[in-house]
């Protein structure tokens, strides 16, 4: 065994590959991406992964290799899951022959989402297991059973750690890869035809709906059984707590020596069990993060036994759980702890510091244009990547879910008259846009669609995708055309811009403005972070100060790089060259340094 | 071991005995700062001297540019996130981010800080004037600081990108870990080039602390 500092989705990734695994694929979202990311990086990489045009596409192609018999991964944050949510809801009935995996990553507080869903939810809903991590190390072991687990019971085994697992590090224990064989025995797929299993006609998925009910009681004892649901009785301890997943910890580092504890590790939870512990007890607090889900199974078998959880009010159902808060639903259900934090208030009013688009990046120069030219009363419809930071620019309207600008843009074209411009980045537009602008051309919408192609997944960590020209793997792939989709969908105004050159932007936005119909714009320029590293350099721009006049048109253009103090503006090594800040200079006050 | 077994699964209600035994500190800064680096470098020589570690990381929008925390549990071994009130340490590569964080620190906790402001670009924009580097001090005067010229230092060591390495230089005479693992970790994790310079920039923040 080796122990190493490890990141929460590498020691999951190790894990994976201790455990054999063969196929893995997804779509990168935070906070799951580095689990394909690390896979991808590993120099003996016997197994194949992919990232997929969506989850749905990744979620499939992961299940049809589970049913050859070979070990295989689909990654995911949580709401990516909805995307995926059609073949999961069956994938518990036709089961699989190979241990199959779904990480799904929630992400308690949405510190880079836009919902705080809970996908263990999910697992009950599909009738899977699901696994529920409390810290790094036990992410990794939890893996190292969960092939064998869905195998097994030939159900597919849902994934389900935090951000705070995901990105968390801490020493962790690894078998190392290679010795003694580990991490080397691969399968070869061998599809066997059973219609009765992998064709879900009405007549085969009624039984198989009646087996997959038949194996939950099972499923649940099993969990015991692995000690991944246990549970410590004190003697004489009238009061216990239960926690899953990493509230269990935040409850370890406060709990009292002589007090009864449950951890919840893993789904379905038997009940006879949790109604044997529950009952031992004259009162249980319940402390998990986000939705009720132990806390309604407790609520349904405590008899006489009080029950504290978020439905009075100890525990909140949102955001994430801290020491502080879990202190104060141990204070709030009258339980002692043996250590309390109390929360401190931060100094209040301090500038705020939010996340900014890059010095450069394209997107910038795109939504100035399109405030430009279509003015502050268009509506501006987007999507998810890091062009929703152009919320800050004013051009970002509204935001739901992947692939949504195009679609929220087309039904309010349809039954109000403003000029609507929707954003959506390519690695989305492929995500789930292209169903959208169809669905627009064909319906007669009356909007302008702007494709923000740079090229990459930049968002979450610059993964490649099939706009890039390279696969996870980094073999070359097909090229395929933006333009030629987008015309193939039916729209007739396709026109590909830089968006460094803005009076070329400003042209085109002022010709998509004045026609009809579905306009797409393509805004090309690569996402100047994926630039530098694969070693482009622009020379940076300086302002002349005896030009500048103070007038501020630059700094609310927003580059980073651009500061102002005395009544002048300056330019920072932040500056990456893209020159457009020059273009908007009224007195030609910026121009490029000369070396 | 076996495989299958797992290896710390079982133990996992296990509680803790004893009283704050680990040293907690934040690194805090700007997206972008290397805030990541300077705490792989304390996670490594936690390893090195076979210790537990746990941390907690900014990942994904917010390190476009925008305000960044890691959270670090030298000795930890429970959840990777610091309580309010209780740190011993902060290390901050911008003043407005710890007086930002500042209230995570324990009354008899030190801040470790670069001089200097990152100002916020929306500051600019919305003309929001940003504190000074005197009022930020005073409204520290309560607490123990130490404040570093890693810009100066960074330069001196040979390459402006080396100041969170001087930072974590400056906090190393209060961290729990011995020097020569601090500069081992340097050594293993700060590309092959860099190693020279990164040395040199963690002594003088030494010194300089
Ligand atoms: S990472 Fe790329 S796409 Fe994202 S803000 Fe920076 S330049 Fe723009
Ligand atoms: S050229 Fe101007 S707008 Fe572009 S990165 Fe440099 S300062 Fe920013």
């Amino acid at each position: 065994m080796v122990t190493r500092y490890m990141l929460g989705n590498e020691a999951i990734a190790y894990a994976c590959c201790e455990a054999n695994l063969d196929f893995a694929s997804g779509y990168p979202g935070t906070p799951s991406s580095e689990v394909i990311d690390t896979l991808r990086a590993q120099k003996l990489r016997d197994f194949y992964v992919e990232w997929s045009v969506n989850e749905k596409v990744a979620f499939e192609n992961a299940l049809g290799a589970a049913w050859t018999g070979v070990r295989s991964l689909f990654t995911t944050k949580h709401v990516g899951l909805n995307v995926a949510a059609d073949p999961l809801m069956t994938s518990g009935y036709t089961g699989v022959k190979g241990g199959f995996v779904i990480l799904s990553a929630d992400d308690p507080y949405a510190h880079s989402s836009q919902n705080e869903q809970d996908s263990r939810i999910y697992a009950k809903f599909a009738g899977i297991f699901c696994l529920d991590p409390a810290n790094v190390q036990e992410a990794h072991d939890m893996i190292l059973t969960a092939y064998p687990l869905s195998e097994e019971f030939e159900i597919p085994v849902l994934f389900r750690p935090t951000t705070r697992i995901c990105h968390s590090k801490s020493n962790v224990g690894l078998n190392e890869i290679g010795k003694d064989g580990v991490g080397t025995e691969h399968r070869t797929g061998d599809f066997g035809k059973d219609p009765k299993q992998y064709v879900v006609v009405p007549a085969h998925t009624r039984i198989l709906h009646k087996k997959l009910i038949e194996k939950q009681d099972a499923m649940a004892e099993h969990l015991v059984k692995l000690g991944l649901n246990r549970a410590e009785i004190k003697e004489g301890s009238k009061t216990a707590v239960i926690a899953g997943g990493i509230a269990a910890e935040y409850v370890r580092e406060i709990l009292p020596d002589d007090m009864s504890f449950a951890v919840i590790g893993a789904y379905p939870i038997d009940t006879e069990w949790l109604a044997s512990f529950v009952g031992r007890h004259e009162k249980v607090l319940v402390v998990e993060e986000l939705a009720p889900v132990i806390e309604e199974e407790v609520r349904q078998v405590a008899g006489k036994t009080g029950v504290f959880g978020k439905k009075n009010g100890c525990v909140p159902y949102d955001g994430e759980l801290t020491l502080e808060k879990v202190s104060a639903a141990f204070e709030k259900a009258g339980i002692k702890s043996r250590r309390s934090f109390a929360p401190v208030a931060p100094v209040a009013d301090l500038p705020p510091r939010p996340p900014i688009l890059c010095a450069g990046c394209g997107h910038r120069a795109v939504f100035y244009a399109m405030k430009k030219v279509f003015g502050k009363d268009a509506v501006f419809p987007s999507d998810i990547g890091c062009y929703t930071l152009g919320i800050q620019l004013g051009t970002v309207d509204t935001t739901i879910c992947m692939g949504a600008s195009i679609t929220i843009g087309s039904g309010i074209s349809h039954v109000d008259n403003k000029q609507i411009v929707s954003t959506i980045g390519d690695s989305t537009f492929l995500h789930t846009g292209i169903p959208g602008l169809i669905n627009a051309v064909y319906n007669g919408a009356n909007q302008t669609v702007v494709i923000l192609d740079n090229r990459i997944t930049a968002m979450t960590g610059h993964q490649p995708n099939p706009n890039t020209g390279i696969t996870a793997k980094g073999e070359i792939s097909p090229t395929i055309s933006l333009e030629a989709i987008c015309r193939a969908c039916g729209a007739t105004f396709v026109e590909t811009v830089d968006p460094y050159d803005l009076l070329l932007l400003l042209q085109t936005s002022t010709k998509a403005k004045d026609t009809k119909g579905v306009k797409v714009i393509i805004a090309r320029q690569p996402c100047v972070i994926a630039a530098k590293k694969s070693g482009l350099k622009r020379r940076r721009l300086t302002v002349n100060p005896d030009v500048c006049i103070g007038c501020k048109a630059c700094v609310r253009f927003g580059c980073p790089a651009i500061e102002f103090f005395d009544k002048t503006a300056s330019i920072t090594e932040l500056c990456s060259g893209c020159g457009i800040c020059a273009e908007i200079c009224p007195k030609s006050a910026i121009s490029q340094e000369v070396i | 071991m076996t495989q299958q077994a797992g290896t710390g699964t079982k133990a996992g209600t296990s509680r803790g005995t004893g009283d704050n035994d680990s040293f907690d500190l934040l690194i805090v800064g700007v997206g972008g700062q290397g805030t990541i680096l300077a705490s792989n470098i304390i996670g490594e020589a936690c390893i090195l001297e076979g210790r537990n570690v746990r941390s907690a990381e900014t990942h994904g929008m917010a390190q476009r540019g925008g305000s960044v925390e890691t959270h670090i549990r030298i000795d930890g071994r429970y959840g990777p996130l610091v309580p309010t009130g209780a740190a011993d340490m902060i290390i901050s590569f911008d003043l407005l981010e710890a007086l930002r964080y500042r209230h995570f620190l324990k009354p008899s906790g030190t801040v470790v800080s670069a001089e200097g402001i990152v100002v916020p670009i929306s500051a600019f924009q919305n003309n929001i004037e940003i504190p000074s580097a005197d009022w930020i001090k005073e409204q520290m005067s309560d607490i123990k600081l130490i404040t570093v010229d890693a810009g100066k230092l960074a330069k001196d060591a040979g390459s402006i990108l080396s100041q969170n390495v001087v930072m974590l230089g400056a906090a190393a005479k209060i961290l729990p870990l011995n020097k020569e693992s601090l500069l081992k970790a340097v050594e293993e994790l700060v590309p092959k080039k860099t190693v020279e310079i990164n040395k040199k920039a963690f002594l003088l923040g030494y010194e300089s602390a």
